[in-house]
């Protein structure tokens, strides 16, 4: 079977690409040049110019036809517009959830198959199956550490049918024991921490170029209404957040509120942050049909958040309501919220 | 798998004799041409060899070529060289067409953050360089137009001699990036009355590493390298006797075969057209048909990413290309198409094929089985463009 696999130059995706050839699979590689490699711009650590040379050198050592595409256009209309317009609102966007349904398994995919390829897969650490009833199933990774379950809940049927995980059942140490044995040159290359299109001068900076309206001064507020200082713009803060404040207070405050039409940020005591619902939208349903009474769940609402046991139930419009047992701090609009049956993902979409 | 190299404008394959000139000289002749004794004796004569042999190609003296390392360093001595050496006489003004390949586009771009202004001439849809256009472009101010003899993309051949006519009534200089004609047509260095002249070796079966620049006798050049007194002061550093003796083997290859092989490439590459355009809907040759050098056809894909159609196109076997690639390898959408004034979509929409001496009607036969049902999935199964 021909499997184009998304090549970003790190260990998993060349793991990936090589596992598939062992197994005898007609592999192509492809990395996405997303951004412009001509400025000089140092950008963070993912599909940089040397990213994209690693991947060239893997495919090379592996024997597989390698190709870049040049996906800046639709980069910045599928994510890089969505994190500028989220941050902007006042929320806190999940730019890699948008990249892996809106462009992965959208733009490539589609490039996948004019090429001739049924599957695109992806060194994601997340696992497809499918249940009796012919349901594809998105699961956890195997190594809960590296789990990226969180990042693909937008996933659909159609896209889940078309996804291959070769890393998804394997430790990260376990990878890059594969990676040795295999010979591969990026077996030690670091993993990827930061947001991949932010230059190193941080996020800020990069929204408040894309977007010079948010840079704006506005209030702090604590929750009487009570003015405690100004900020320069509310796409430098997050629900949650206590550092950068520039506010002495006797106890620590976080902050609990964005307002974007008036500028506002709400401050109070971590107490405040906690809370018991919350609703998504955009929700999309992956082990289960719409529950239209509460179903038992357990609900992640960050990357490294650890779910926290529940109830869920759909809501009109793609929507879905879920409410936890115990209080959860810093419910932060604009991330995911996935809703897990054990390592099942049920669905997922985002904190409104 | 049965592979077909159609991308001859990006490199050629050595041909067997100017690999065998080449493996002679690495072995046997490692003198330094500069020196006095024997050894350097020997490697100078094969030097002269090569200098007479590529003078031939090109209807000049042997005197007046200098080697350097390929097209863009020819084009880079040429257009900095001469615009330096005429500095002085306030001569600030630079023009070239906007169809040039980067070599001489960026090498303008350069010379303008240092104070020269520039214009670049726009083609219409032929891609001919109308004299017209030139004659509104120049000024007493000058110093050098710099116009390619056939455009590397779409194979467009230019009215040289006419051009370099109109510039030299207004006392500029002419230069002629001639990389993709050079073993491809007759030139002659006299009958184009141009004044610089560059050529590059693995353009036509010969070795990377190698190029040429013709100097019309007489004209003040300042060296972009300094060093040594080699190629008569115009180029400093020990000479790269095999790559220089690996470009005369190969011109004297081009120069015998000349016609004979024009015409038969003229045939395939009319058959590869006529058989693409039949049968694949939405198609169309991007240029003038004539005058072009006899290998090259640019065709343009209808709601089709260029990008896509080449990849496809080399898992099924057949290398072809398109724009010109960028620092990453991904493509750009064409200049010259934009030049040409072509939309969006067609800028980003085109193949180049380019043919060479290994093509034979077996090549061009699978092309055309090949493309129907590829441009098809293409445009059935993409539905999100990513750029257009």
């Amino acid at each position: 079977m021909r499997i184009v696999v998304a090549m970003s130059g790190g260990v998993d995706s060349s793991v990936a690409a090589a596992l598939l050839a062992e197994e005898g699979h007609e592999v192509v590689g492809l990395s996405m040049q997303l951004y412009d490699q001509r400025g000089d711009q140092t950008f963070g650590s993912c599909c940089t110019l040397d990213d994209l040379h690693d991947a060239r050198r893997v495919a090379s050592a592996l024997g597989i036809p390698h190709y870049i595409l040049n996906f800046e256009r639709r980069f910045q209309e599928t994510v890089i517009s969505n994190f500028v317009r989220e941050y902007a609102a006042g929320r806190t966007p999940l730019p890699c959830a948008h990249c892996n349904s809106d462009l992965k398994f959208t733009t490539l995919l589609d490039r996948a198959r004019a090429l001739g390829a049924e599957q695109v897969a992806t060194g994601h650490y997340a696992r497809v199956d499918r249940s009796w009833n012919g349901r594809w199933l998105l699961r956890r990774s195997a190594d809960p550490d590296k789990d990226q379950s969180y990042f693909l809940f937008a996933l659909t049927q159609e896209q889940l049918a078309c996804a291959t995980f070769p890393v998804g059942g394997l430790s990260k140490p376990e990878v890059r024991a594969q990676a040795r044995r295999l010979g591969l040159q990026v077996a030690e290359k670091p993993d990827s921490q930061e947001i991949c299109f932010l230059p190193r001068g941080g996020y800020a900076a990069f929204v408040a170029k894309e977007a010079p309206q948010v840079a704006q001064r506005g209030a702090i507020v604590d929750r009487q209404g009570r003015v405690l200082g100004s900020h320069d713009g509310i796409h430098r803060f997050t629900v949650g957040q206590r550092k950068g404040l520039g506010i002495a207070a006797p106890a620590p405050l976080y902050v609990l509120r964005i307002d974007a039409p008036t500028g506002t940020v709400t401050v109070g005591p971590r107490s405040a942050l906690e809370q018991t619902t919350l609703t998504a939208s955009g929700v999309n349903w992956i082990s289960v049909e719409p529950p239209g009474s509460w179903l038992a769940a357990a609900a992640q609402i960050r990357h490294r958040h650890r779910a926290a046991p529940g109830r869920v139930r759909a809501l009109e419009g793609n929507r879905a309501e879920f409410v936890f047992a115990q209080p959860q701090p810093a419910v932060t609009p604009g991330q995911a919220v996935v809703f897990y049956d054990g390592d099942l993902v049920g669905g997922g979409g985002w904190i409104e | 798998m049965q592979r077909v190299y159609l991308d001859h404008n990006a490199t050629t394959p050595l041909h067997p004799a100017v690999a065998d000139a080449m493996v002679r000289v690495l072995r046997d002749e490692f003198g330094n041409p500069s020196s006095v004794h024997h050894f350097g004796q020997r490697a100078k004569a094969a030097v002269d060899e090569a200098r007479s042999a590529v003078a031939a190609l090109l209807g000049a003296d042997p005197g007046d070529v200098v080697f350097t390392s390929g097209g863009t360093e020819s084009d880079n001595l040429a257009i900095r060289g001469a615009a330096e050496a005429l500095e002085r006489t306030g001569k600030r003004h630079l023009v070239a067409s906007a169809i040039e390949h980067e070599a001489v586009l960026n090498t303008l771009k350069a010379l303008a953050r240092r104070g020269w202004t520039t214009t670049l001439l726009l083609v219409d849809e032929t891609g001919i360089v109308s004299p017209d256009a030139l004659r509104a472009a120049l000024t007493d101010e000058t110093a050098l137009v710099s116009v390619m003899h056939a455009n590397n993309e779409i194979g467009t051949v230019q009215p040289i001699a006419e051009l370099a006519r109109l510039a030299h009534d207004c006392g500029a200089l002419f230069h002629t990036d001639a990389v993709q004609s050079a073993g491809k047509i007759p030139i002659d260095v006299k009958a184009l009355g141009v004044d610089l002249l560059s050529i590059s070796a693995h353009k036509f079966y010969g070795p990377k590493g190698a190029g040429a620049l013709w100097i019309r006798r007489g004209l003040r050049l300042l060296p972009a390298l300094t060093g040594g007194k080699q190629e008569r002061n115009r180029r400093a550093g020990t000479e790269n006797v095999a790559g220089i003796v690996g470009m005369g083997a190969a011109a004297a290859v081009a120069r015998s075969k000349m016609a004979e092989e024009a015409a038969r490439l003229a045939a395939l590459r009319d058959r590869l057209e006529d058989g693409v355009l039949g049968a694949v809907p939405g198609t169309a040759i991007n240029g003038a048909r004539t005058p072009r050098v006899p290998n090259t056809t640019n065709i343009s894909f209808d709601r089709v990413e260029a990008e896509s159609l080449l990849i496809a196109l080399d898992l099924e076997g057949i290398a072809v290309s398109t724009g010109s690639a960028c620092s990453s390898g991904t493509l750009e959408p064409s200049h010259v198409l934009k030049a040409m004034g072509f939309p969006p979509h067609r800028t980003q929409n085109s193949i180049r094929f380019s043919l060479g001496a290994a093509n034979t009607d077996v090549d061009i036969d699978q092309v055309i089985a090949v493309l129907p049902g590829t441009v098809e999935k293409l445009r059935t199964l993409t539905r999100t463009p990513a750029r257009v």
